[in-house]
């Protein structure tokens, strides 16, 4: 492994601009850290975050990396909020095309990787892949950080996602001494190495390994929220009529943003929009969630008709049913449906409370 | 076959959404290829006489001769979808609701004798059988042609009811409730608008109307408990465009809101 300037870093986000990547990382925009096409690294911001809660921060430092996740996912750009599937025009399907340029994802954390390779066995695995989302894919180049310090929301221990990158990513950097950062870089895949070498950098010492693993250890001690997993899934099966269900149906609003905001979140809808004057028929898929009406309707009416069934459907779905599905947890302990749950609906918390008996 | 005649009727309104089909010029003359605009004094002196197979119905009911008239509306259409926040919720004349209506008359007329009025401005379905509602203030007309397509076409038109939220999240907005500590009354609102407000910066105040499973005391009982509003600020909040609506008047007038919906008494 080899370390970086801060400089060299930054010199590295140019060069992914040369070398023809749309480059796609922290913006900062209407008061938080999302993700956007960005031009270079935004220097010294942070985040404070509790449930129903988030403000951007300054940190009065050098980091490039010293925020946590804000309310964006890779997600929009792999599997995006709308999109075209096909028109109708003069009774002939026209298909719309999926022809994705490169892509450089910068600052992907652990548990964020780790969503991506959940959604990967969502969309790429099994009898039917998705085509569009797999032509995205093979077009990201992934940047990966390990995190040097994590928010009040996250949780990503729970499930040994985080807060070290362990992933397919292409390379993972770790920012160390916050005033003066400095990078440890690991380039793994055969791209990277190369375009790691086209800037250089010193070897890194054992020291210097010390320090970036010290630095990862510290956000792991930095994890306040716990979400244990042994058990998780039967003990959900056993509770589906614990009260509890309709307490925190008493404060839930049906909004639906804890799915927007979850990056292995996968549900979509369709619909037709007929463009009066051209009569021509667009065939569009939209994000759904189970908190809204139409997700679970079928001919008489929604299967998921009050809060108490739709969130007891997204816990259950997240923390149990994923797993006989997937294998794999459809939680990360990200804490963005923590975070931007408008009334600060805490699943952990939730859990915790589901868990015991009633 | 012969193409459904449309009609356009008013009641206490502003004309803003009925003014939103003439805001669609392009489609327009789609819309004139699809029906056969019959009774539009908006938009043509010719008014063909009645019974018409789809009726748009803005504004609210709000004097005796109005509840009269939509009796008569109601029995000369085959399919009656009212529009706009005044004719689903009583738009913001239902303030009235809340007040002394002869105290507000006297406020703000030089000469209140003229004014012939009853005490509450109330939505069309409180009348008569609706077919449909379309939410807004004023509607979106995208989803007016949605609608009009889909009564023509026989089909279920296409308006999301979900929140609008899910709309803020699809535009990639950062929360302003969330990160800005606004209020904002997306969570329990109907979608439709495309979330505009938040995307200027500002919290919803829900012109789009109550969106289906709204928990509306949930989201004041955490404004209030967390964020420290009043019931004064909650009222306000919640009586604008859509008085009427009967879960914003739990808010509004039940100044005990705020207790856990199971300390209630019954
Ligand atoms: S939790 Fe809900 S929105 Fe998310 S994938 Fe499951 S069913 Fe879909
Ligand atoms: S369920 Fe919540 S914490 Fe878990 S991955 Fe989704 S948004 Fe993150
Ligand atoms: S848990 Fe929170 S974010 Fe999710 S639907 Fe309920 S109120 Fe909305
Ligand atoms: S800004 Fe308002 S509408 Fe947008 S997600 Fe937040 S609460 Fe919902
Ligand atoms: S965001 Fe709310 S207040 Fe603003 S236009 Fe939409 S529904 Fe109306």
């Amino acid at each position: 492994m080899i370390q970086w300037t801060a400089e060299q870093l930054d010199a590295f986000v140019q060069l992914l601009h040369d070398e023809a990547y749309e480059v796609l990382g922290p913006v900062i925009r209407d008061g938080a850290v999302t993700y956007g096409a960005m031009q270079a690294l935004p220097v010294g911001y942070g985040d404070e975050q509790a449930a129903g809660h988030y403000r951007l921060t300054q940190r009065g430092d050098q980091t490039r990396f010293g925020y946590n996740l804000g309310p964006s996912t890779w997600k929009q750009f792999l599997f995006p909020p709308s999109e075209t599937l096909f028109s109708v025009r003069d009774d002939l399907i026209h298909p719309v095309e999926n022809q994705p340029g490169k892509r450089a994802f910068i600052g992907v954390r652990a548990c964020e990787m780790a969503a991506i390779e959940v959604q990967d066995r969502v969309f790429l695995q099994g009898e039917y892949t998705e085509r569009r989302y797999e032509q995205r894919r093979q077009q990201v180049f992934i940047v990966a950080v390990n995190c040097s310090q994590a928010a009040a929301t996250c949780f990503c221990t729970a499930n040994d996602d985080g807060p070290a990158v362990r992933g397919s990513a292409d390379m993972v950097l770790t920012e160390v001494n916050p005033q003066q950062p400095w990078y440890l870089v690991e380039a793994i895949s055969e791209t990277a190495k190369k375009l790691v070498a086209k800037i250089g950098g010193a070897p890194a010492n054992d020291e210097q390994h010390h320090q970036a693993q010290a630095a990862v250890n510290e956000a792991a001690e930095q994890i306040s929220r716990q979400l244990p997993r042994k058990g998780l899934r039967d003990a959900l099966f056993d509770a589906l009529e614990h009260p509890q269900w309709d307490d925190v149906a008493s404060r839930c609003l049906s909004c639906g943003n804890c799915t927007q905001v979850c990056p292995t979140c996968f549900c979509s809808t369709t619909q037709e929009q007929t463009d009066l004057v051209s009569m021509e028929v667009r065939h569009q898929r939209l994000w759904d969630s189970c908190f809204t009406e139409m997700h679970s309707y079928t001919t008489g009416g929604a299967i998921h008709h009050k809060t108490r069934s739709r969130y007891r459907q997204w816990l259950t779905h997240k923390l149990a049913a994923w797993e006989d599905q997937f294998d794999v947890s459809g939680c990360t302990g990200c804490g963005r449906c923590i975070s931007w749950c408008p009334v600060g609906i805490d699943l952990t918390e939730e859990v915790e409370i589901l868990r015991k008996s009633p | 076959m012969n193409k459904p005649s449309l009609a356009v009727f008013k009641f206490a309104s502003c004309d803003g959404c009925q003014l939103s089909l003439l805001d669609c010029e392009d489609e327009l003359l789609k819309v004139a290829e699809l029906v056969e605009i019959a009774n539009f004094p908006e938009a043509s002196r010719r008014i063909l006489p009645g019974p018409y197979d789809i009726a748009l119905v803005e504004g609210s009911i709000t004097t005796e001769h109005d509840e009269e008239r939509i009796q008569e509306i109601r029995e000369g259409s085959r399919i009656l979808i009212s529009i706009g926040a005044c004719a689903t919720a009583g738009g913001i004349q239902a303030l009235r609701n809340y007040a002394d209506v002869d105290q507000m008359v006297r406020a703000v007329y030089p000469q209140p004798s003229y004014i012939d009025t009853l005490a509450t401005s109330t939505p069309i379905s409180r009348h008569v059988k609706v077919d449909y509602e379309l939410h807004g203030c004023p509607i979106n007309k995208y989803q007016l042609l949605e609608v009009l397509l889909a009564f023509t076409a026989g089909r279920r038109p296409q308006v999301s009811n979900d929140s609008v939220c899910m709309e803020c999240k699809a535009a990639g907005n950062v929360c302003v409730m969330v990160a800005q500590g606004e209020h904002c009354l997306g969570p329990i609102t109907h979608a439709g608008c495309g979330a505009l407000c938040p995307s200027f910066d500002r919290g919803c105040f829900g012109c789009y109307g109550v969106k289906e499973q709204a928990d509306v005391e949930s989201l004041f009982v955490f404004l209030r408990d967390q964020r420290g509003m009043t019931t004064q600020q909650a009222v306000a909040l919640v009586q604008s465009f859509n008085a009427d609506a009967p879960e914003l008047k739990v808010i509004a007038s039940d100044r005990k809101w705020g207790r856990r919906r199971e300390d209630r008494p019954e």
